[in-house]
């Protein structure tokens, strides 16, 4: 008989160490695919596999651009917005303690949408709204409308204690939010292309200054994570028996909305909505080795990451030099995955 | 009356029934069967009097033939010319507010063929004719059916030729003024980056005007480009928003494209930017403005 998941991160030393050993080959094979995925995004672009060999092996000024400073920083920057989508899944997942749970829970991706659409009218209206609208740019925009989502919801929910308060006040914001932005589009429907771009997703304009800037975010958040991880363990048990253990509820709710905050506000900003990746990395890491939260927080960025990273190059593969949205891309997969966990725990019982 | 019948055998025995009842005027004479663009023949009476537009090339084309007049209301995006803006707005493209075109009583509703609006105003006994104005050859055949709607043919025809005239005049323009081959350009429609291709109406004006799509045809109409595309096509000069403009150095390698690098760029103001990207009768206005652009700055 195996302990649950939720023990083994309390502390069962044998069970632990068992499962750290699945668990670092598991790493090692994501850590693998994103190597193997990182090398094919170099040769995968507008140009055939041939003539980015070629690229490779003799390149001019121009290729050297295309290789270096779009391809490489592209595959890299989607893996670093998967991993935070991922490791913002994995937090919400333990905080609202539901597996169904995903970043954008708390409205982020509606708030997004909503400042990415005042950000492109107020550009329109007017020269200064213009010059507004260059210096914060659509990531800008995008990230400060998802913060301000977020605090809308906990204002809403009168802090973070309560998870069925907060998540129906996230469900609120996100409806609320839709609707100004759909009144908005009506206004001035030639911003609707601009918006569509955004609300499925896209990697194509990642570059080594977004790449960095996800990878420092990224950092900021994992550590934090990584810390509170035993605390989402006590929280899975139940929240008044998380309570009695003596954990201090509040401020570990508060720092891991925190995280999942950032990280969730980050991503959106540089690649759009993506959906599916928070929600299906920590279901792919639970499904394919045991983990406890810490691992779980270390193997959904991973998996996240790994997952963007795919789609982002089947996105710019399958209809070649055209590109699919990498949102379509993610919500194919991961819609697909989800039913087939579906079928097979319907099979199982 | 503008009545619209589905069928031969139903249409006979409607003009029956309105001879018989007196509906129609003595000496009405042949009645006007128009074919619209989703393949209903709609049978005039007498010329529609009280006109609704629900797109911006359609009321440009009806103001185009001298009947502004008719005119009781328009889309909301309809802003030329200058005095369709004071007429009531009944809506957008998919949104059309279908109490206020009941309420202003029209004896037609122009719309295009995507409009959801046509079933509904069917449903309330309002006359509807549909029309897709997506290339520049379907500009002719819009101004042609809505001319002979009018009971203005001659206007139509003259206005057709004064297009066509205007537009043959700025090709050969440009083409005179060109040494060797036309500049290789890159139209963007939208930041994603969706483009212009040769398939869409702006690229048939690009075409025109001697200018070489960077975006081929196979492409379709307005494709969403993988951006790696256009640094590695390197366009000559580039078509863009003028909220886009500045900020095309900063896509990652676009500072490596010639047209970024030597300043190459096309950017129009909502108004000229509105006879670009709507096939209507201001088409040759639209290709000036291309033109003089490229006058300027395409090496």
């Amino acid at each position: 008989m195996s302990a649950p998941p939720a023990l083994v991160g309390l502390g069962l030393p044998d069970l632990e160490s068992r499962v750290s050993s699945r668990m670092l080959l598991w790493l090692a094979a994501c850590l693998a695919i994103t190597m193997l995925l990182t090398g094919a995004s170099l040769i995968v672009g507008t140009s055939s596999i041939e003539t980015s060999l070629g690229w490779l092996l003799a390149p001019d000024t121009q290729s050297s651009v295309i290789l270096w400073q779009i391809r490489l920083p592209r595959t890299i920057g989607a893996w670093f917005a998967g991993a935070l989508l991922g490791l913002a899944g994995a937090i919400a997942q333990g905080v609202f303690r539901n597996r169904l749970a995903d970043p954008y829970l708390l409205g982020t991706a509606s708030g997004a949408a909503l400042g990415v659409t005042i950000s492109l009218l107020a550009a329109d209206a007017s020269i200064a709204g213009l010059e507004w609208a260059g210096k914060i740019g659509i990531t800008g925009a995008a990230c400060i409308g998802a913060c301000a989502a977020i605090a809308l919801t906990i204002m809403l929910s009168r802090g973070v204690l309560q998870t069925a308060s907060l998540l129906l006040a996230g469900i609120v914001v996100a409806f609320l939010l839709s609707a100004v932005t759909s009144l908005l589009l009506l206004t001035k429907p030639e911003i609707w292309r601009t918006m569509q771009g955004f609300l499925l997703g896209s990697t194509g304009y990642l570059s080594w200054s977004s790449a960095s800037l996800l990878g420092i975010v990224f950092s900021i958040c994992i550590v934090p994570a990584a810390l509170l991880a035993r605390g989402l363990d006590a929280l899975s048990l139940g929240e008044d028996t998380a309570q009695s253990l003596g954990l201090p509820l509040p401020m570990l709710r508060l720092a891991l909305l925190g995280v999942l905050s950032l990280a969730t506000a980050a991503a959106v900003g540089q690649v759009g909505i993506v959906g599916f990746v928070g929600l299906v990395a920590p279901h792919l890491v639970r499904e394919t080795v045991s983990v406890n939260h810490r691992q779980l927080l270390i193997g959904a960025p991973l998996c996240g990451g790994a997952l963007l990273q795919a789609a982002d190059l089947v996105s710019r593969w399958i209809i070649r030099p055209a590109e699919l949205p990498v949102g379509a891309v993610t919500a194919c997969v991961g819609g697909a995955y989800l039913v087939f966990l579906l079928w097979r725990r319907s099979r199982d019982e | 009356m503008v009545c619209v019948y589905r069928s031969a055998p139903a249409l006979a025995l409607a003009l029956g029934l309105a001879w018989t009842l007196g509906a129609l005027p003595a000496g009405a004479g042949a009645l006007n069967v128009q074919r619209d663009d989703l393949q209903r023949d709609v049978t005039f009476a007498h010329e529609p009097r009280r006109i609704i537009t629900l797109l911006p090339s359609l009321t440009e084309t009806v103001c185009a033939l001298g009947a502004c007049d008719r005119l009781v209301a328009t889309d909301r995006y309809s802003e030329w010319p200058q005095q369709v803006r004071s007429l009531p707005k009944a809506g957008g493209l998919d949104d059309a507010e279908v109490e206020l075109i009941v309420a202003l009583k029209p004896d037609l509703v122009l719309v295009s063929r995507s409009q959801r609006i046509t079933d509904r105003l069917g449903e309330l006994g309002i006359a509807s004719f549909a029309l897709q104005t997506d290339r520049y050859a379907d500009i002719a055949h819009t101004v042609t059916t809505i001319g002979a709607i009018l009971g203005r043919s001659r206007e139509a025809a003259e206005l057709n030729a004064s297009i066509a005239a205007g537009v043959n005049r700025i090709g050969a323009q440009a083409l005179l003024r060109r040494r060797g081959e036309g500049p290789t350009v890159y139209f963007e429609v939208d930041r994603a980056p969706y483009a212009a291709g040769p398939g869409s109406f702006i690229g048939e004006l690009l075409a025109r005007l001697g200018a070489r799509n960077i975006v081929g045809a196979d492409l379709g109409a307005f494709p969403k480009l993988n951006p790696e595309y256009v640094v590695r096509y390197n366009p000559d000069v580039i078509f863009i928003s003028a909220m886009d403009a500045p900020g095309l150095a900063a896509r990652p390698g676009w500072d490596q494209i010639r047209a970024v690098k030597e300043q190459r760029l096309c950017s129009f103001a909502a108004d000229v930017n509105d006879t670009i990207v709507r096939p209507g009768p201001r088409v040759a206005d639209g290709m000036r403005a291309i033109d003089d652009c490229l006058a300027r700055v395409a090496p």
